[in-house]
């Protein structure tokens, strides 16, 4: 799989409450969602987004609340991708489970400019800086990840094994890699 | 080689004789928790694929406590979609109004929580049930769907960071400061994707409400669990309120964790933790003096009995200050009843504090007690992130019972001891 995009800078510690605050929540419809991303950094902040951008962020990106609706927001406003050096673990699962990839990046904030363009492919492990022509490893994900991401998500995922077999269909991938 | 106690959870749900780190597992939940957040937009993923049938019906416990009671049209039809659901699909453990209050709360309360359980639920702060001996972790609402159809998840077995507390507690300082503290030396991403295990002489000499204050943050330091080894306390605690007896793992002595802390807890002060991050935490002298427009006693980390008898025992014949509101919220109906009987709600009404009704509304910044800008509220709650409360330019300070009530009659955060 691989995700071309233009990258957008934040910084560390991104809480899912500055995703999406906790007054949306009564709100899943995810053009509203995405309205109201990231408001509290930049009011409008999705407005700039372009669909298939790819955030690059700090350390415990998406730590806090469990609300899926973080995920929603960003997805709806067109981010395909997050590369950041570490991820709120439940907000990890989240990303995945809608279809969206997390990479894990040290230093990721070091490595690229507000505005570069970044080429990520999974299966190899690797993001290239277009910018700078620079590429850097991250660690391979688990198949079972790559396998819910190339689904679609973990419903998907699901919809399209035999639910019966779930979630040994997972160990099945997950364990022969 | 020897396992942790979350290791033995682990394996026993996955069937097997052992695990260890960075295994891959299936394993059969015990309990799915969701509320009226999670648990709506869960069925709405599930609507997509065509609604699957429950595998997990008698598993499943819904508790509508975030937008409860109903701040608006909006948030009432979420509600009336999960309530027939639940008569739909036979879900049994279905609690709302006057039965349910704030799920982490309601659900040790109620006794269906028991050592050696494994739990996932659709709330950050479902890893409180660590406190009871269980291995419990919150989820988003996709795989709180997929667990709800299935009964099932997957998980990597996580490392371990140990956390040994020993020594005695001073005055005024309890289970909320012990975490604070250990936040702030940590950070918010010092347990980040891991298992905190807390042990030590201080961690066996707390009482079960301590130790649920303790284990519900856990995740603020970014813990998928915290879990303590469930002992005598526990199981008086559990006597006659469930009637599963539960299994009492303990971590084995050649267990390995990936990092291990001592803590002397002899010199904590009460914490204060400043905005915008829990692990901000400071001692209470070096916070004195801030000045508040609001405080908050109640949530899933300090809702409990406990914490409404020393707030009562600090508030007892004084009143709240003139230019502040203070707003006290029982995590639970029974935990309410209690406070009544003991005469606690009178104390508080004297001393002309609002008594919410139990809600995750004020501390989500959903519903009821929402900030103006630039206001502050000192919050016995678990986040202080930015415009967590309110609006996007309030703040949060985070505190124990005791701190709140005696900086609610000062009008500013105040020590406890400079009042009684």
């Amino acid at each position: 799989m691989i995700f071309r995009g233009k990258v957008w800078i934040l910084g560390n510690n991104i809480d899912t409450d500055m995703i999406i605050s906790g007054k949306y929540l009564s709100f899943t419809d995810p053009s509203f969602l995405a309205e109201h991303c990231l408001e509290g950094i930049e009011k409008g902040w999705s407005n700039k987004i372009a669909k298939g951008d790819i955030l690059i962020a700090g350390k415990n990106f998406g730590c806090g609340s469990s609300r899926e609706h973080a995920v929603v927001a960003l997805k709806a406003a067109g981010i395909s991708c997050i590369i950041a050096e570490s991820f709120g673990a439940i907000f990890f699962r989240n990303f995945i489970n809608l279809g969206l990839a997390a990479i894990e990046l040290r230093d990721a904030s070091k490595r690229f400019n507000e505005g570069d363009m970044v080429e990520v492919d999974l299966e190899a492990g690797k993001a290239r800086n277009m910018a700078t022509q620079k590429t850097y490893p991250f660690p391979p994900m688990p198949s079972i990840v790559l396998d819910i991401l190339k689904a679609g998500g973990l419903l998907h995922f699901i919809g399209k094994t035999n639910p019966n077999n779930f979630p040994a269909s997972y160990l099945r991938s997950a364990l022969s890699s | 080689m020897g396992m942790t106690i979350s290791q033995k959870i682990l394996a026993a749900h996955a069937n097997l004789q052992s695990v260890k780190s960075g295994d891959i597992v299936s394993v059969k939940l015990d309990t799915i928790l969701g509320n009226d957040i999670s648990a709506f937009m869960a069925l709405e993923e599930l609507e997509k694929i065509g609604r699957p049938p429950l595998q997990a019906a008698r598993d499943i416990i819904l508790v509508l406590d975030h937008f409860t009671p109903n701040k608006d049209i909006g948030t009432a039809e979420q509600c009336r979609v999960l309530r027939e659901f639940a008569e739909g699909a036979g879900i049994e453990q279905y609690f709302e109004g006057g039965r349910a209050g704030i799920e982490h709360a309601l659900l040790p309360e109620a006794g269906l929580v028991v050592p050696g359980d494994l739990i996932v639920g659709g709330d950050s702060h479902t890893c409180t049930y660590g406190a009871l001996g269980a291995f419990a972790m919150g989820v988003g609402s996709t795989d709180l769907a997929a667990a709800m159809v299935l009964g099932k998840t997957w998980l990597k077995v996580f490392e371990t960071i140990r956390i040994n507390c020993y020594g005695i507690l001073g005055e005024w300082v309890g289970g909320k400061d012990l975490i604070l503290y250990t936040i702030g030396k940590i950070g918010t991403d010092g347990a980040l994707g891991k298992t905190i295990e807390f042990c030590g002489p201080t961690v066996k000499s707390l009482d079960v409400e301590d130790r649920l204050t303790m284990a519900n943050m856990a995740v603020e330091a970014g813990a998928v669990n915290g879990i303590m080894e469930p002992d005598p306390v526990i199981k008086n605690f559990l006597a006659d309120r469930s009637r599963r007896k539960g299994i009492y793992f303990t971590t084995d002595s050649d267990a390995t964790y990936e990092q291990e802390l001592d803590i002397d807890v002899f010199s904590i002060a009460p914490q204060v933790a400043l905005p915008p991050s829990p692990g901000n935490a400071v001692s209470v002298q070096e916070a004195s003096g801030i000045k508040i427009n609001q405080v908050f006693i109640g949530s899933c980390t300090n809702g409990r009995i406990g914490d409404l008898r020393v707030a009562a025992k600090v508030l007892n014949g004084r009143k709240v200050d003139s230019r502040i509101r203070m707003l006290i919220s029982p995590a639970t109906p029974g935990i309410y009843r209690q406070a009544m009987e003991e005469g606690l709600l009178k104390i508080f009404s004297e001393a002309e504090a609002v008594i919410l009704p139990p809600s995750c509304g004020v501390c989500f910044g959903g519903h009821l007690g929402i900030l103006a800008k630039g206001e502050v509220c000192l919050s016995t709650t678990n986040r202080n992130f930015k415009g967590r409360m309110g609006h996007p330019d309030s703040k949060v300070y985070l505190t124990s019972p005791a701190v709140a009530a005696a900086s609610a009659v000062r009008g500013e955060i105040t020590h406890p001891s400079s009042l009684i």
